[in-house]
This record gives structure tokens, sequence and C-alpha cells, in this order.
């Protein structure tokens, strides 16, 4: 299979690709680990007459911590996240989350920017960013701004980014003592997308009640979805059984999976809310060992 | 039609060539270069038959454009041996009946190859996360998960016999 002819440029700077963003406008496509667009492309689901490789970007492809946030460069490779020591220590979640996604050889190529810009409902780290409450950097010609994690992507395959943004950068605020997270996927088969899956992240206070909470849900909605009702629940509460299965319920309403080759919309929502669960427990054990 | 110019260093000499940017990896390496050792095979980025190393790291090269390997360094199954003895891997994998029909051997080897430069002495559940992008549908996996074991063996003897010649 052959993708449709398009105009390729691979720019080196910032600068270089947003210029060519405003130039091509809506004609144009951003690719950067290419992982999601070239198949679409093979395919001919999509066709772009400009394709703006921007992988060659410098300096965007680092993962580094400040006082207040991990940064992540929208270029960095998933491989490169799931192999971060840092990332393993510090934000399991992340780690889980990274080594799931797809196989090792695509891992190699596909880029954290790309797995959330691409707006696809399956694609793992969009919920990860949601339940730790990333902010998301976006450039453009005129300058950056920030948008939350939760409301980047806003319906499948389609994200805020106006005509000439490129998503620059993924801040992470850096997690507090006492708190854990994990990141759990059911899947058919090695490497495919999810049925279900869930991402969650608490932090406690010293009496082990739940300071806050973030809850973000893979392939059960037409979007990445956040279950704010959820994470309000928890909060202030205790986690004993009953308040996690009830969490998990709440978890369930706020999805919104559509039947299809996955399974039916019943049967994802019996498998998001046991792992809705596993996930609400498993993260608590996570933020209690100190 | 528009072309580009790609500069990119296949098996390590250097090739020059002009492609039409749609042009993908896999057809560039087995259509204009003749390197047919790297297999097409579903060709939808599942089966991994098409694994190639790009700067050493192994991916499926149908769903990279050749476009993106200017500038880089690319390794195929062709590439292993050295003056006319097989690589370790291939040694292996001969000797362990690492494949039946051999379509996803060249992408298992490559894999492995990547996978023994990051970890040179790797469990077998690491072997087999490792090659989980790469699928065969003759061996069940088992021949392939010794002959990688035993390629590491061969490797880490190679080294050590090397550093006693050095002394």
């Amino acid at each position: 299979m052959h993708p449709s002819s398009f105009e390729y440029f691979a720019p080196t700077k910032m600068e270089e690709a947003l210029e060519l963003l405003s130039k091509y406008g809506e004609d144009a496509k951003i690719m950067s680990g290419g992982q999601s667009l070239i198949p679409l492309l093979k395919l001919r689901i999509a066709s772009f007459p400009y394709v703006i490789d921007i992988s060659g970007v410098q300096g965007l492809n680092r993962i580094t911590e400040n006082k207040e946030f991990l940064e992540i460069g929208a270029l960095t490779t998933i491989s490169s996240i799931a192999d971060s020591e840092l990332i393993k220590k510090r934000y399991q979640i992340l780690h889980e989350a990274a080594g799931q996604i797809a196989d090792p050889l695509i891992r190699n190529r596909g880029t954290i920017g790309g797995n959330i810009s691409h707006g696809d409902p399956s694609n793992d780290i969009p919920a990860v960013a949601i339940a730790l409450k990333a902010n998301l950097e976006v450039i453009g010609k005129e300058g950056k701004r920030i948008v939350e994690a939760h409301s980047f992507v806003t319906d499948s395959f389609t994200n805020v980014l106006k005509v000439g943004e490129i998503l620059n950068k993924i801040r992470i605020p850096v997690a507090p003592d006492n708190s854990g997270g994990c990141y759990i996927k059911q899947k058919k088969s090695a490497g495919d997308f999810s049925v279900a899956a869930i991402a969650v992240q608490l932090s406690l206070h010293d009496n082990d009640s739940v300071k806050s909470a973030g809850i973000g849900l893979t392939s059960v909605a037409p979007k990445p979805t956040r279950a704010m009702k959820a994470e309000r629940f928890l909060e202030g509460k205790k986690i004993n059984d009953s308040v996690v299965r009830e969490a998990a319920k709440i978890v369930v309403s706020e999805s919104d999976p559509s039947t299809d080759f996955y399974g039916s919309s019943e049967f994802k929502r019996k498998v998001l809310g046991k792992i809705a669960e596993e996930a609400i427990n498993l993260s608590f054990e996570r933020a209690t060992v100190r | 039609m528009s072309t580009i110019k790609i500069r990119t260093k296949v098996n390590g000499k250097d090739v020059e060539a002009e492609v039409e940017p749609r042009t993908l990896l896999v057809h560039f390496l087995r259509e204009e270069l003749n390197l047919t050792g790297t297999h097409v095979g579903c060709d939808t980025s599942n089966c991994g038959a098409c694994t190639v190393l790009i700067d050493g790291q192994a991916v499926k090269s149908c769903t990279v454009l050749a476009a993106q390997a200017n500038g880089k360094e690319i390794t195929t199954i062709e590439g292993l041996s050295r003056n006319g003895e097989l690589h370790p891997l291939q040694k292996a994998f001969l000797e362990k009946h690492g494949l039946q029909c051999g379509y996803c051997t060249s992408g298992m080897i490559l894999t492995s190859f990547w996978l023994l430069k990051k970890n040179k002495d790797p469990s077998e559940e690491e072997i087999r996360k490792n090659l989980s992008g790469n699928l065969c549908r003759c061996t069940g996996y088992q021949s392939i998960v010794e002959s990688v074991k035993y390629a590491a063996q061969l490797m880490n003897e190679k080294e050590v016999e090397r550093e006693m010649a050095v002394r």
C-alpha cells in the first residue's frame, strides 16, 4: 500500500515548522513519529497535500524535572519514556502506560506528543495526562499557551490545536509525597488497543484520606475522558471496599462506550467497573508505601 | 511528480537517492537498493517482518517514509554478517531452528540484535516482551526464544575471547 502523493518538509527549527504550517494552513499535516499517521495515509483514510515532519526539530525530546514540573518534550519517544529511570521511580503510572503502548518497535518511533495530539480515544497517554493533571504547552506564531490535559482532545481525532499550532511540551506537576497511581489496560492480545483502560492517580493526607484524585479513561467514550464525578467523590474520603465499589460505579456512569470489534458497550462497562476497582485499590496501596 | 533528495548510510555504505516523499522505507530498500532480505508481511504495522534498524533502533520499515531515513544509518539483515561469517544471531537461529518458513526471520533477528545491544543477557520474559511486535506463524516462538538466548551466549563468549586476546 502506498499513500497518495504529498509534498514533504522536514524543518529542523520550530520557527521553520511554524512558518510552513501558517503558509499551508489546513492543507498541511504535522507528522512526528508517523506511527498513527502513516497507516492512515497508506489506507488512504486520510490524505494531505503537505506533510510537515517535525521529528527533526531540535530540543523537543528531553525529559527534565524541576521543582514544579516534570517536563517532557513532545517529540520524546514512547520508548524513552518507558525506559526513563526518573519516570519509572516517580511517575509509575506513566511508566506503566508507556510500556503497554502498541509494541516495542512502534514505541521506538511513536512520540508522546503524537499519542496525545492524534486524538484517538484508544490512545493511552491522554488518560494518563488527565489523571496526572498535566498542562500541555502549545506553540504557535503568536506565542505559547497552556491547555489542560482534559480539555485537549475535543472529539474522536479532533483536538484544540488551531491551524498553525503545535503541541510543544507536556508538563506534569511534580508528584507530592504520599501519592501513587497506576494504569490498567485490558486488551485482547499483545500490542492491541484496549477494550477499556483506566489511569488513576491519588495523593493522600497524613491520615490516609484522599487529598486529590485524578482519573482518566481510555477507549470507553468518543474521546479520552476525565471521570470528574468519581474524582470528587473520592476526595476527602478514606479508602475502603465500599468506597471503592461506589467510586467504580461512578466511573462507569461517566463512560459512554460504543459496541464494536472490541466488545459490546455492556461488556466494556463491566470491564471498566472491574479495572476501576483494581486501579483505585492499587493506587491507594502505592500511595501508602512510605 | 516531485521528488526529494535523501542521503543515508545503509549497512555502512553511503547512499544518495531521489525519492518520492510517499515512498516507504521498505520499498526503497527492496526496490531501489535491491535489499530484499527485508520482507513485506502485513504492510499494516502489525507483523514486524519489515523490521530494520534506524540509528540502532528497531523499527517497522513499512511505517517509515524513506524521506525520514535522511541523515540516518540503516541496518538490514544483509548488514549483519562480517567477511562472509554469519552474525552469532544468524548462527543461533540456524542451529536452534529459530525458523521454519523464514518469512519473519530477518525481522526477528534485527529486533533481537537491538535487544541484545541494550541487554546482553535477557531473561526469557524480556526476550518475549521485546519480540512482541514480531509475529511468527510457524514456530510457536519457543525455538525463537531459544535462538536468542543461545545468540546471547555466543556473543558473550566472543566478547570474553576478545578480551583475552587483548591481554
